[in-house]
């Protein structure tokens, strides 16, 4: 017998403090999955945000930064200009960087930073229990669209791959899903790409991960994949939304 | 012979799952003990089934399980 | 180097890549201009980056990247972008990230106006974001402080590992004075063992501020206070000019300063015997100095370009023991050596209560 799938080394031995069933689990370890394959784990240098992710300086085991909520991509900006040789990242959730982030995403987006951005969406503001995000659906409840939300309130959900795919500067965008076990290994080759195209230093890239959160969306884990699939799948479709490589032909 | 093997890392588990519901052959379901976290940590209940295709794993948002394969790897 | 005119805010600037600067992450806003302006035009030829950050905010946070990376890194600002970058400001001293700031200060509250004051006092050397943190303040009298003291704060923000500030306003910013730069060689280096480069052989570096163990959190903010009473007994700066015999001791900084020591000069023309304190460091406060200073028949007057703010930690310091009052203009105006002399006189005789 081999060992065929075990925890990636770039994953410290800190238990998650994360809910049960709670997707970012996976995007971590997808995250380490691709920093390990790619040999990169001492260049790197992590940017964790504010929100659920709060804890992943203490979770991925490479240097890392802690940011003030939003600023994640002004941090890794700050931190790959001056040191172009280290591999930097930042992982944000949908508060973080779709609503008081998102100055900053779009400006570091345009400016094409060479830097990559692991975005996790699942719609909700989960650490502070369950308020509506930027992203959370026309209809969906939360401790603050409580009957739903509705577009006359508080209008529509943002999708960030489309917006920031409206810029020149972004080299790579991509939205994924880890509703299945499929879609998480496609996650996966996502996430490399993403380091891959700042290694190649083609630029800004940023793979948008859907992600549950069973807990504020009141339903058992398994049930979160499947509403996952059934409501933000459509909503947010999954794709490549950018790929300088793809132009270049490699 | 299975031609797979499971190893959970029980104090790891909080019971979600995911790991569950993934695997395509019936292999794992909630055991009966606690862990110290006060979890029912996932068990092998069929391990003569495991073809070592690591699905389930792959759905594991905490790294419970470690997937060994006898067959040569596919990764 | 021989001497040359210079403005302050491109002397300060000058000064700053001398120093090691390795990045300036800005935003344009009046009146600090200049600094931006000549770090773009010299910074990328001497091995620095300069980068216009799309807001004071994401400026500052650039800032904390780049620090928490190890190298020397400032931004600089004017009163409305300053109060934008407080909350990076107290991420960057919970962090202990070493970075300076520099604060070109104007006219205000609100948008105000572009005109040189003070009023930014309080913020600078109280936190000025929210919790419990000290920035280490350095106040610049001309344009060869401005060189000077921007020297020195990279040293003491690598020395304490905290951020340090140069308040300076629109005046010391925009005049032209001979300024010379020391030919001393290479900046002073320091080892940053704790910064994010990359853990080669070695584990995992954090930059964090995330303290939510209230019993852990308790003990880290001892040691940060702890780190801030030893800055208190080491780094004290100040300027005094004929304070021992004098019935009246001025106390200004900056610009006020300027204006008080000219003030002096002339009152010591007429035989009145007036004195000069000049706080350089604003945070730590020469509190010791003024104490000792302090005796009952001898007064202060607080020159300031602000609505009283200085004349606080003055009162502080000198404990009871003497009087304290007031000469000062405010909205950009800048007080007059007449204005203060002629408070000087009314204390003197006894005029003011």
């Amino acid at each position: 017998m081999q060992t065929v799938f075990q925890k990636p080394e770039a994953l410290t031995d800190v238990a998650m403090h994360y809910c049960p069933g709670c997707t970012h689990g996976i995007i971590h370890r997808l995250v380490a999955e691709a920093i390990d394959s790619l040999g990169i784990r001492e260049q790197a240098i992590g940017i964790a945000s504010v929100g659920c992710s709060v804890f992943a300086y203490d979770y991925f085991n490479c240097d890392m930064q802690q940011a003030a909520h939003g600023r994640a991509p002004a941090v890794a900006t700050g931190v790959k200009r001056v040191r172009p040789e280290n591999i930097v990242f930042t992982y944000q959730g949908d508060g973080d960087l779709a609503s008081i982030g998102m100055a900053e995403i779009v400006h570091a987006a345009a400016r094409s930073e060479n830097i990559t951005v692991i975005f996790v969406n699942n719609a909700i503001y989960g650490m502070t229990s369950g308020q509506m995000a930027p992203t959370t659906l026309l209809g969906q409840k939360t401790a603050t669209s409580p009957r739903g939300r509705t577009v006359e309130e508080m209008g529509y959900p943002i999708k960030m791959c489309e917006l920031l795919a409206t810029l020149e500067g972004p080299a790579y965008l991509s939205r994924v899903s880890t509703h299945d076990s499929r879609h998480v290994l496609q996650a996966g080759r996502a996430i490399k790409k993403a380091f891959e195209v700042q290694q190649q230093k083609k630029g800004f890239a940023m793979v948008e991960v859907l992600s549950t959160c069973s807990v504020n969306w009141g339903m058992t884990p398994v049930n979160a994949l499947q509403w996952m699939e059934e409501n933000m799948v459509p909503y947010y479709p999954l794709g490549v939304y950018r790929d300088v490589t793809a132009k270049e032909g490699n | 012979m299975p031609r797979g093997e499971v190893i959970v890392n029980s104090e790891l588990c909080k019971e979600c799952s995911l790991c569950v519901a993934a695997c395509p052959h019936g292999v794992l379901g909630i055991g009966k003990a606690i862990n110290s976290k006060g979890y029912h940590s996932v068990e092998a209940v069929a391990p003569e089934k495991c073809t070592g295709c690591t699905l389930c794993a792959v759905m594991c948002p905490d790294v419970v399980l470690t997937i060994k394969r006898r067959s040569p790897e596919r990764k | 180097m021989a001497r040359t005119l210079m403005k302050g805010n491109e002397a300060l600037s000058e000064a700053a890549i001398r120093a090691g600067l390795k990045a300036f992450y800005g935003y344009p806003i009046t009146p600090q201009n200049e600094i931006p302006a000549y770090m773009a035009e010299h910074l990328p030829l001497r091995g620095g980056v300069y980068l216009q950050a799309e807001s004071e905010v994401a400026a500052i946070n650039m800032v904390y990247g780049a620090a928490g990376a190890g190298v020397r890194v400032m931004t600089s600002s004017s009163s409305p972008g300053i109060s934008l970058k407080q909350e990076g400001i107290s991420y960057i001293a919970a962090g202990q990230l070493p970075c300076v700031i520099v604060n070109v200060v104007r006219n205000g509250p609100g948008l105000g106006g572009i005109q040189p004051a003070q009023g930014d006092y309080f913020q600078a050397v109280k936190g000025g974001g929210h919790g419990d943190y000290r920035l280490i303040v350095l106040a610049p009298g001309n344009v060869q402080e401005m060189a000077d003291l921007t020297t020195l704060a990279f040293d003491l923000a690598d020395k304490w590992r905290n951020p340090v500030m140069v308040l300076s306003d629109g005046i010391l910013g925009q005049m032209m004075e001979p300024v010379e730069f020391a030919e001393n060689g290479e900046p002073k280096q320091f080892d940053k063992p704790w910064a994010t480069t990359g853990a080669v052989n070695r584990k995992p570096n954090v930059v964090n501020t995330l303290d939510i163990i209230a019993d852990k959190a308790e003990k880290n903010m001892q040691a940060l206070l702890a780190k801030y009473e030893k800055i208190k007994e080491e780094e004290v700066r100040w300027q005094e000019v004929g304070t021992e015999d004098a019935d009246v001791i001025l106390v200004g900084y900056g610009t006020s300063g300027r204006v008080a020591r000219s003030a002096m000069e002339m009152a010591r023309k007429e035989g009145l015997k007036v004195g000069l304190f000049r706080p350089i460091t604003l945070w730590p406060f020469p509190e010791e100095r003024l104490c000792e200073l302090a005796k009952p028949e001898r007064q202060f007057i607080a020159v300031e370009m602000s609505a009283g703010q200085m004349i606080e930690d003055v009162r502080l310091a000198v404990n009871g023991i003497s009087p304290v009052y007031l000469s000062n203009r405010l909205g950009g105006m800048v007080p007059t050596p007449e204005d203060v002399l002629a408070k000087t006189r009314e204390i003197l005789e006894g005029r003011v209560n």
